[in-house]
């Protein structure tokens, strides 16, 4: 159960970077913080005591093995999670370019 | 030591990493401190078995450290004053995320214990993974077999989001043949 809470506070690390900061590249950071925090604790869900990685050996010996579906839709997810990054981060360049700063308190014109 | 023992220095020094990197006035520390966290993350995969993830992660680790330093490299940038409106946020913030923690504790709880999961859907696949798929990797058999169609969505939604990011970045001189990152406006 630690483990479990302590997974909870750095998703509210990450949010508390998201709600306070106002650059923008530290809201993107506080984003990867949170899939972060999402992504291990789904596999910490699946972790089974004692036994062994999904891989199938040789005359069957590792019948004990973590569950392998949380792992394969984790997969998708930090692939995905790539792509919402470069995504984030072009938009900053963007903004970058037409107002000259990262402080979102700055960035008020948002028209055109 | 036991796998729990180590999961929880690992989560404490990721949570340490990331206060710091979201409190460190310089951008380039700040997303190095974030690839330390990241890596945390790939250990952690490793210490609970997901092979494949813990690479997976590592690979993430590396483009999105160049992806973030590509963000802020070569441009000038202005350490903002902190007002006093922005102080009492943090401070009504930082409250309402502990309160929010102690309240789920009791949700925590409630949950499986570590180490005992429920373990229901992927039974079938555990049993019968390597006869009706030929894959020795149950993880890979899962993704490219039984839900190939989530991995083809993936695909899409990668492309997709990759599509927008070269939109946003294409400017007028480019005509739309090469959308890289021309910075030439």
């Amino acid at each position: 159960m630690t483990v479990y809470i302590l997974c909870f506070t750095l998703f509210l690390v990450g949010i508390y970077g998201a709600l306070t900061k106002r650059d923008l590249i530290k809201i993107i950071l506080s984003l990867g913080i949170m899939g972060y925090a999402v992504n291990l604790m789904i596999i910490l869900f699946a972790y089974k005591e004692g036994a062994s990685f999904a891989i199938l050996v040789r005359d069957g010996i590792n019948s004990n093995m973590v569950d392998p579906l949380p792992q394969a839709l984790i997969l998708t997810s930090i692939v995905i999670e790539l792509g919402i990054t470069a995504m984030l981060v072009a938009l900053s360049i963007r903004l970058f370019q037409k107002y000259k700063t990262f402080d979102i308190t700055k960035i008020r014109r948002l028209s055109g | 030591m036991p796998v729990e023992t180590w999961l929880i220095f690992i989560l404490g020094f990721m949570i340490i990493g990331s206060i710091i990197a979201l409190e460190l006035k310089d951008l380039l520390s700040a997303v190095i401190s974030i690839g330390i966290v990241g890596l945390g993350v790939s250990l952690a995969f490793l210490f609970l078995q997901a092979l494949d993830l813990a690479i997976v992660q590592f690979l993430f680790e590396i483009f999105a450290l160049i992806i973030l330093i590509r963000a802020f490299i070569g441009k000038e940038y202005h350490i903002q004053e902190p007002s006093r409106s922005h102080i009492v946020q943090t401070v009504i913030t930082i409250g309402a995320l502990l309160l929010i923690l102690l309240l789920s504790i009791n949700m925590f709880k409630a949950l499986p214990g570590f180490g005992h999961p429920i373990f229901s859907t992927a039974k079938h696949y555990v049993e019968n993974g390597g006869l009706e798929t030929g894959s020795a990797n149950i993880v890979s058999a899962i993704i490219l077999d039984y839900r190939a169609y989530d991995t083809l969505g993936e695909v899409t939604v990668l492309f997709t989001a990759i599509l927008g990011a070269l939109t946003i970045l294409r400017t007028k001189k480019s005509n739309g043949l090469a959308g890289g990152d021309h910075e030439t406006n």
